[in-house]
């Protein structure tokens, strides 16, 4: 969007109309108290200038917060709300942080021990403020998905929100709403597009049941609505799906398979029904729209929207101006000397099509032959009687490792014992019709639910990875 | 159903799955001459653990895979035990 870098996130709540407001399940806070207070406790002018750790608990005071802190602290650091004290400590030596905005629910931890530390609040107080004095915030999140202290990711705004589209006009009712965890890069997308937007946003409270959430999105009238496909799976699980009637969903952070786009469509037939792919490091590289899984072999090669993205030994890479600038601390470069960024994500092309086919290192190595568990879940998942699975590795004497499925059904575990080894069968013979053998899961187990991790993917187990 | 008639009933359905074919199951069988190749023997523990509750190869550190069929079959018993 032109014309983000002159401007702060309070400029924008602003400017957005009157009944704009951000919700959880406890509070309601509105646009337009924003714009002429502060949920910092009356001290914000503490942070000005200052390298301030985000270390909230709640979601909606982290949301109120950023709105302070943009264009206030020179550097603005957000913690995801499972970070550890050890990796806290080391995040704040290598930012040079020396001041932390905290919550009721922080945690005691080094956050709390900084120079100055303000408790952020989901009220506003009224407060005059000096706009003449900006500074142009780094904002910079913790990746995910790695053992050991995480990586510090630089962004600006500019950047930030450069794949956000100026609102039209039919979407000035829009009520956003997110599965994903604003404080991690695709669930901050969408606080970011509801600012932007000047659109309401609902946010989900720590520990809320799936039910309740959809309830209170549904009572809220959400229009909007995002999360992974894990997090999309376990929703369609619930009975109170049937509650809302979102115009748009959307998904990121995971692989869209064609089963929970299908699933999706048949659950919201008039909805759109999009995936994004983005990371941290490389940002937003593009949005799917025509329902189908993967993304069109044409986006390769080609500038589109000003996002370049190239295949190398079938890793997507990716240059745009929506690439973070740099890591924060340590010495490892984000991008090559083009300014590409290699995303460690697998793709192959089928037809004129490419597919993402899980990480690098994600690899399960089977007597030398090598499987991405995700390409096996994504043949599993088209089972009729399948909810959703997990594919994972297995020791095994004879090839290292051998792949096993758990998998969660439709039926949540009713079924009788026989008709558990028929489905186990059945859907076995579904694997053999579209895998090659070795990728047929060598055993399968039925579970009542798979573990998700609090970025909304589906916790996978290193530690058998590992074996 | 016994030890042994559960490894020969998964051996014989995995040489379905797989399409190849079994040699005469006898106690003296080499397993390498068997029919099944290393893809099939380890889909054939990963499933003997699912029916069995054991893995005995996995279990121990220093476990040798057996020669002829006779061995396998003595394994599963004696781990089972």
């Amino acid at each position: 969007m032109a014309g983000v870098e002159a401007l702060s996130l309070r400029d924008f709540v602003a400017n957005a109309k009157a009944s704009a407001f951000f919700a959880n399940c406890h509070k309601v806070a509105r646009f337009t108290d924003l714009s002429h207070g502060s949920s910092l406790s009356g001290r914000p002018h503490d942070l000005t200038g200052r390298s301030v750790l985000v270390a909230t608990k709640s979601q909606l005071t982290t949301a109120l917060a950023l709105i302070g802190l943009d264009g206030r602290a020179r550097r603005l650091v957000i913690a995801p709300p499972d970070a550890e004290p050890d990796h806290l400590t080391a995040v704040i030596e290598a930012a040079e942080i020396d001041a932390a905005v905290i919550d009721a629910g922080t945690p005691p931890g080094p956050a709390r021990g900084l120079p100055a530390c303000v408790t952020a609040t989901a009220s506003i107080m009224p407060m005059r403020e000096n706009t003449s004095a900006r500074h142009g915030t780094e904002w910079v999140l913790m990746t995910s998905g790695t053992t050991g202290v995480p990586k510090l990711v630089a962004h600006d705004l500019t950047g930030l929100t450069a794949a956000i589209k100026a609102p039209s006009p039919a979407d000035d009712a829009a009520v956003w709403g997110t599965f994903y965890d604003i404080r991690r890069y695709g669930g901050l997308q969408i606080f970011l597009r509801a600012v932007l937007g000047g659109a309401s946003l609902i946010l989900s409270s720590a520990g809320e049941p799936v039910a309740d959430h959809l309830i209170r999105l549904a009572s809220r009238g959400v229009t909007h609505l995002s999360g992974t496909p894990s997090q999309w799976r376990r929703a369609l699980m619930s009975p109170a799906i049937r509650a809302i009637a979102p115009r748009y969903i959307r998904l990121s952070g995971e692989i869209a398979d064609q089963a929970i786009l299908d699933r999706l469509r048949a659950t919201f037939p008039r909805a759109i029904v999009g995936h994004a792919y983005a990371s941290t490091e490389a940002g937003v590289a593009f949005d799917v729209n025509d329902g189908l899984a993967g993304f069109p072999a044409a986006y390769i090669g080609v500038v589109r929207d000003g996002v370049e993205m190239q295949v190398v030994e079938s890793s997507l890479r990716i240059r745009s101006p929506r690439t973070a600038s740099r890591y924060v601390g340590g010495s490892e470069k984000l991008a090559d000397a083009e300014g590409f960024v290699d995303t460690g994500d697998i793709v192959e092309r089928r037809g004129d099509r490419y597919h993402f086919a899980g990480r690098h290192g994600g690899v399960i190595n089977i007597g030398g032959l090598k499987v991405h568990p995700e390409e096996i879940e994504a043949v599993i998942n088209r089972h009729p009687q399948v909810r959703m699975s997990l594919v994972h590795p297995k020791r095994s004497p004879i090839t290292g490792q051998i792949v096993v499925a758990d998998v969660v059904l439709k039926t949540d575990g009713e079924e009788g014992g026989t008709r558990q080894v028929e489905l186990k069968d059945d859907i076995l013979k579904h694997c053999r019709a579209a895998l090659p053998r070795h990728k047929v899961p060598a055993a399968i187990s039925f579970v009542t639910t798979l573990n998700v991790a609090a970025t909304g993917k589906l916790l996978r187990r290193q530690e058998l990875a590992d074996a | 159903m016994s030890v042994k008639l559960t490894i020969i009933e998964q051996m014989e359905r995995i040489a379905r799955e797989h399409g190849k074919i079994l040699a005469p199951l006898k106690e003296d069988l080499v397993l390498a001459d068997c029919g099944l190749d290393s893809l099939g023997f380890a889909v054939l523990v990963a499933r003997l653990e699912d029916t069995l509750g054991i893995d005995p190869f996995t279990a121990a550190e220093d476990a040798f895979f057996p020669v002829t069929l006779g061995d396998f079959v003595k394994v599963y018993e004696h781990g089972g035990r």
